[in-house]
Formats: structure tokens, C-alpha cells, sequence
């Protein structure tokens, strides 16, 4: 048991401790952006890896999470009775309903999740228990994920259209700015994780774990073993939705912004990529795989704008054709040749 | 009244566009059970062919070689090797899909160009302008086309034996691997004419195909499984559903009122319209 858990420690400490003293302020905001990122993978992981459900759309359920907490930061920001800044542009004069509830943090932050988690459940019910699955079920995810992104941006006043929602000074009395404020998120974003990552382990190891990969694997058996599959799939996509709302949550004060941009077809794919290329059989694969790409993206973007792209298809193409088990299926199988090499 | 019909048009043009797209991923998505998401940019490929020779007469056969060409040359590079794994050829012919992006940004520039239309398409019969009618046409001989060539040649029948049952047909002494190529060539094909087609509508860009991909993929998974008559139904109604959702409400519920009726419809029918019928359990 402790054994089991020693990388897990290992890594922890340097998250929580080595990093927050090591890296600049601007660096650890990067970090703590990948890790907002890394928990939405988890959820990719264990609903795509664990449960075969390939969800194309997780960037909706980000989304959902990220405006309700941008809402209630613009609330808080415009004081009572005033208005965000970009209804003011768009001229909108009064607040429209939708938003009133935001300004209480509670309500937003239990919104982030369970706005997010009634969504996958209505999606999943209607899908799943119509049998609709693989390639249909990813399809319509990714016109979800594409409807999302006109709808947004069409609602100017109610959302701030493309631009989205930025200029966000403070959370819960804090500033935003300062680079104790940020240290603090990052922690809480990285214990968030590390959380996360455990119940998630728990989960899939639990029997409700082991059903799940049965239902991958052999959908019709397992019905006709006695169990609801349409059940299973449905309750497994709404945590990973959860899992994705909590970090688009995380996400807005530590970057600063939400936007369309953030959470269409293309930022969707490009984290189920990052959980592949990471390991979509290991849920640390899919975290690993989450952060490295968000450093890739970064480093590579600061370089050379353009070149990004087609490294990120030649890289996707490369992980696809030769290690389709990822980052964390190379690890496995090296691990798995240096015990046998040691038992000989 | 008069808007009601005005829109008609245009949301039968949206539809025939649609059904040009859809046409090829029935092809390859309903044979082979690939994703090629990559089959946004053949269509933009198709385009930039009608751009650069600035003449629609020859654009169209040109467009069809050189985006059919190029599925062929990701068919026998790549996805030949992701047979049975659909899930894994979505995310490698994204992959795809980006490079070629990146690379119509790299050799025709990131703005948009614009393809002015022939003289002899401008104009119009009442309310129906003659681009439009041009692409219905386009869309109807797309349809007749591949009709002919599934149920009156000898390869299309083979092609269809296939979709049936691929092992079955290729105990049967059918080249299933040739019939692979051959139907990706067709399908991507009919992505680059789609491409022709959208010149007449707007202008050109790198990320073209994306605005209609996700839209062409619901016309499959709405029409049915590599069915003709399903995609024909699926794309005419998701056009026209879309033109008038735009019409009554606004542009961006449009998309959203889409997709509850698609939900709705595979509430009803899960397997789209029409269902190859068959006892395979996965």
C-alpha cells in the first residue's frame, strides 16, 4: 500500500512544496494553468480510457464551470446594482435574470459543477439508453462542443460575445494580482488535483470500476449479465462533466480569462489528444499527458507561432501510428521488461 | 410568407452542399467505420482548386482528382493500418487535418480569398438565383452518379458487398483492400466538388472545412449508416432545418436548436433513418 502510493507522495510534495518555491510567479501560473487542464483530462481519462466513451465535448462542460465563476466575478467587481463592463459596451441596461443568482459565490460555485453534471446526465440518459454509442456518441459531443461556441458568441450581452469575460481584479477580497493570491491558487488547484486523482483511482479500482471497463469492453454481455450499462455510461460522463466545470472554475482566476475560444471543437480535441499522446489506459497518463502538452504548447508557441501546428499534428499522427498506449503505455511496458529482466 | 420562401432556397443549397459532403463520408465512414476528420480539408482543398484555376468548368473535375487523390494518399499512408479502431483514425486524421490546415495558411495566405463567380451563373429564376440552382444540380448528379455506381457497375456492387460484410466478401474472392482505395478516392472526391461548390457562396479560407464537417457528420449519423436515400433525406432536412432555425430564432441558437432535434430524433430512431439491418454484437 505504501509502496503503491510512494510516487504518488513523491510528486505531490514537489507540486505542492518544491514548485511554489522554485518557479517565478509567472512560470507557476503556467503550471497551475496546465493542472486546470490536467483535471479536465482526468475526467477524459477515466470516461474515454476507463469507459470507451470518447467525449469530444469536454470544452462545454470547462466552459459552463468557467462563465459561472467569471459571472460571479463580474458581479462582485460591479458591486450592487451595477452592471459587468461589457454590458455596459454592449448596452445592455439591466441585469438580465440569468445572471442575479451568480452574485452569490456559493451558488456559482456549486453551478460550476452542477450545471456541468445535469447536462451530461440529460445527454447521457437520452444517448446512451438509445444505445447510441462509439463514433455516434463522439460525433454528437463534438456538435455539442460546436453549438456551444455560435451560441456564446451570438449572446453579446449575456456573455460577452467572442471576447468572452476578462479583466477580473479579485476573488473573495483578494487581489487577483498579487503573486501570493496566485501561490495560493496554484496550491489549491494542485491539491484539487491530487484529490481528484485519488477518488478518481479509488473509483476505477472500486466494483463500479471494473463494471465500467466491462461495459467497454463488452457492452451487450454485460447487459445481458443483468446490469444497465445505458446507467454506468451516463453516471461516468457526468463526473467526468463535473471533473470539467470544477477546472473551467479553477481556471478563470488563474488565467484571467474565459472565452469561445477556449472551449470549442479544437481546445475539446486538443485535450483528448494530450490524454492519448499521455496514455489513455493510465488515469496519471492522461494528467501527465495534459501537462506536458500545455509546456509543449507553450514552449514551442514562444518559438515559432506557426511551426506549433504542424508539430502538433506530426506529433498526434507519430503517438497514434507508433505508441497508441501513450506516454504511460511506453513507461509500462519498459517497467514490465526491467521486472522480467530482473527475474531471470 | 415571402421570407418564409426566400429562405427556401437558400436552406435547399445549404442542404445540397451538406449532401455533396455527407456523400463521402457515407462512403468512407459507412465501408470502412473510418472518421476522417480530415475530410473537412479535402473540401477545402477542392476550393483552393477552384481558386487557383479560376474557371468552374474545368475546377470541378480538377477538384475531384486532386482532393480524391489526396484521401487516397492518406488511405494507403495511414488509415489502412487503423482498421477497426475508429476511435484512434478520428484522432490521427485530426492530427492530419491540422498539418493540411496549416499548410493552405502557408501557401495561400491566412486571409481569405474569394472566387468570383461565372457570368453565366449570375442572375437568377425568381427567387431562385442560379449559383444556388447550380449547386442543387451539382448535388442531384452527385447523387445520381454514385447511385449508378453502386447498384449498375460491377465495382459498385463489389463495394457494396463490403459494406455488408467485409469478410464475407472477401472470402467471396473481392479485393476488399482495392475496394478500400477505390471508395476512399470517390468520397474524398466528392469532398473537393462540395469544395467547388462553396466557392459559390462565400469565400475561401484555410479553415473552411470545419465549418461544415461537424454539420456533414450529424447528416450521416442522422441519415443512417452508409445509406444513400438516408443521407439524401438527412441533409436536405438538417439544410433546411438550419436555414429557417436561423430564420425564426436568431443565428446562434440556430445550432443548438439543431441539436435538440437531432437528440429528439435518435430518441425515435437511434440508427438514423434507415439501418442496415444485421445480428453482428460488438
Amino acid at each position: 500500500m505504501i509502496k503503491r502510493n510512494l510516487p504518488f507522495a513523491a510528486i505531490a510534495v514537489v507540486a505542492l512544496v518544491a514548485a511554489p518555491l522554485l518557479l517565478e510567479p509567472f512560470r507557476l501560473g503556467l503550471l497551475a494553468k496546465y493542472l486546470c487542464y490536467a483535471i479536465v483530462a482526468l475526467g477524459i481519462g477515466l470516461a474515454w480510457g476507463k469507459g470507451g466513451m470518447l467525449t469530444l465535448g469536454q470544452g462545454v462542460f470547462f466552459g459552463l464551470g468557467g462563465y459561472s465563476m467569471a459571472m460571479y466575478l463580474k458581479l462582485t467587481e460591479a458591486g450592487d446594482g451595477g452592471l459587468p463592463d461589457f454590458m455596459v459596451w454592449s448596452g445592455v441596461e439591466e441585469l438580465p435574470a440569468l445572471w442575479t443568482p451568480f452574485a452569490n459565490p456559493v451558488f456559482a460555485l456549486c453551478m460550476a459543477v452542477l450545471g456541468p453534471v445535469a447536462l451530461a446526465l440529460i445527454l447521457g440518459a437520452l444517448v446512451f439508453r438509445q444505445r447510441v454509442r462509439g463514433a455516434y456518441f463522439a460525433i454528437l459531443t463534438q456538435a455539442l462542443a460546436a453549438a456551444m461556441v455560435i451560441l456564446l458568441v451570438g449572446q453579446q450581452g449575456l456573455t460577452g460575445g467572442t471576447n468572452g469575460m476578462t479583466n477580473f481584479f479579485e476573488l473573495f477580497g483578494q487581489d487577483l494580482a498579487e503573486d501570493s493570491t496566485q501561490r495560493g491558487l496554484y496550491l489549491v488547484v494542485a491539491s484539487v488535483l491530487g484529490v481528484l486523482y485519488l477518488a478518481t483511482r479509488q473509483l476505477v479500482n472500486s466494483r463500479y470500476g471494473r463494471l465500467l471497463v466491462a461495459v467497454r469492453d463488452g457492452e451487450d454481455r454485460v447487459r445481458f449479465l443483468g446490469y444497465d450499462p445505458a446507467l454506468v455510461k451516463t453516471v461516468t460522463f457526468a463526473i467526468s462533466a463535473g471533473m470539467a466545470g470544477l477546472a473551467g472554475a479553477l481556471f478563470v482566476p488563474v488565467v484571467g480569462i474565459i472565452s469561445p475560444a477556449l472551449l470549442g471543437v479544437v481546445p475539446s480535441l486538443e485535450l483528448v489528444v494530450a490524454v492519448a499522446v499521455g496514455g489513455r489506459h493510465a488515469l496519471a497518463g492522461a494528467v501527465l499527458g495534459a501537462v506536458l502538452m500545455g509546456y509543449a504548447k507553450t514552449a514551442f508557441s514562444e518559438q515559432f507561432a506557426d511551426g506549433w501546428l504542424y508539430l502538433q499534428g506530426a506529433l498526434f499522427i507519430l503517438v497514434m501510428t507508433l505508441a497508441p498506449k501513450g506516454v504511460a503505455g511506453i513507461g509500462r511496458s519498459i517497467l514490465g521488461r526491467l521486472r522480467s529482466a530482473r527475474a531471470t | 410568407m415571402s421570407a418564409f420562401v426566400n429562405q427556401l432556397p437558400i436552406g435547399l443549397s445549404i442542404g445540397a452542399v451538406l449532401l455533396l459532403i455527407a456523400l463521402g463520408l457515407t462512403f468512407t465512414f459507412g465501408q470502412m467505420g473510418v472518421i476522417n476528420m480530415a475530410h473537412g480539408e479535402f473540401i477545402m482543398a477542392g476550393a483552393y482548386t477552384a481558386f487557383l484555376l479560376q474557371d468552374m468548368v474545368l475546377a470541378l473535375p480538377a477538384a475531384f482528382v486532386v482532393a480524391g487523390l489526396m484521401g487516397l494518399a492518406l488511405e494507403r499512408a495511414a488509415i489502412r493500418h487503423f482498421y477497426g479502431r475508429p476511435l484512434d483514425t478520428l484522432l490521427l486524421t485530426w492530427g492530419v487535418s491540422l498539418v493540411l490546415q496549416q499548410l493552405a495558411r502557408d501557401l495561400f495566405g491566412a486571409p481569405n480569398v474569394q472566387v468570383p463567380a461565372p457570368s453565366w451563373l449570375s442572375g437568377g429564376v425568381g427567387i431562385l438565383p442560379y449559383n444556388r440552382l447550380f449547386i442543387m444540380g451539382l448535388a442531384i448528379a452527385g447523387v445520381v452518379a454514385v447511385w449508378v455506381y453502386l447498384n449498375r457497375t460491377g465495382l459498385g456492387r463489389r463495394t457494396q458487398a463490403v459494406v455488408q460484410n467485409r469478410q464475407l466478401a472477401a472470402t467471396s474472392g473481392i479485393d476488399a483492400g482495392r475496394v478500400d482505395m477505390l471508395t476512399f478516392f470517390i468520397g474524398s472526391g466528392l469532398a473537393g466538388v462540395a469544395g467547388v461548390a462553396l466557392t459559390l457562396i462565400g469565400p475561401v479560407g484555410p479553415a473552411l472545412g470545419t465549418y461544415y464537417i461537424v454539420d456533414a457528420f450529424l447528416v450521416v449519423v442522422a441519415g443512417g449508416l452508409g445509406q444513400l436515400r438516408g443521407a439524401v433525406l438527412a441533409a436536405v432536412g438538417l439544410g433546411l432545418l438550419n436555414s429557417y432555425a436561423e430564420f425564426w430564432s436568431d443565428a446562434s441558437l440556430a445550432k443548438v436548436i439543431v441539436f435538440a432535434v437531432i437528440i429528439a430524433f435518435l430518441q425515435v430512431r437511434p440508427q438514423g433513418m434507415f439501418v442496415l439491418r444485421s445480428r453482428v454484437l460488438t
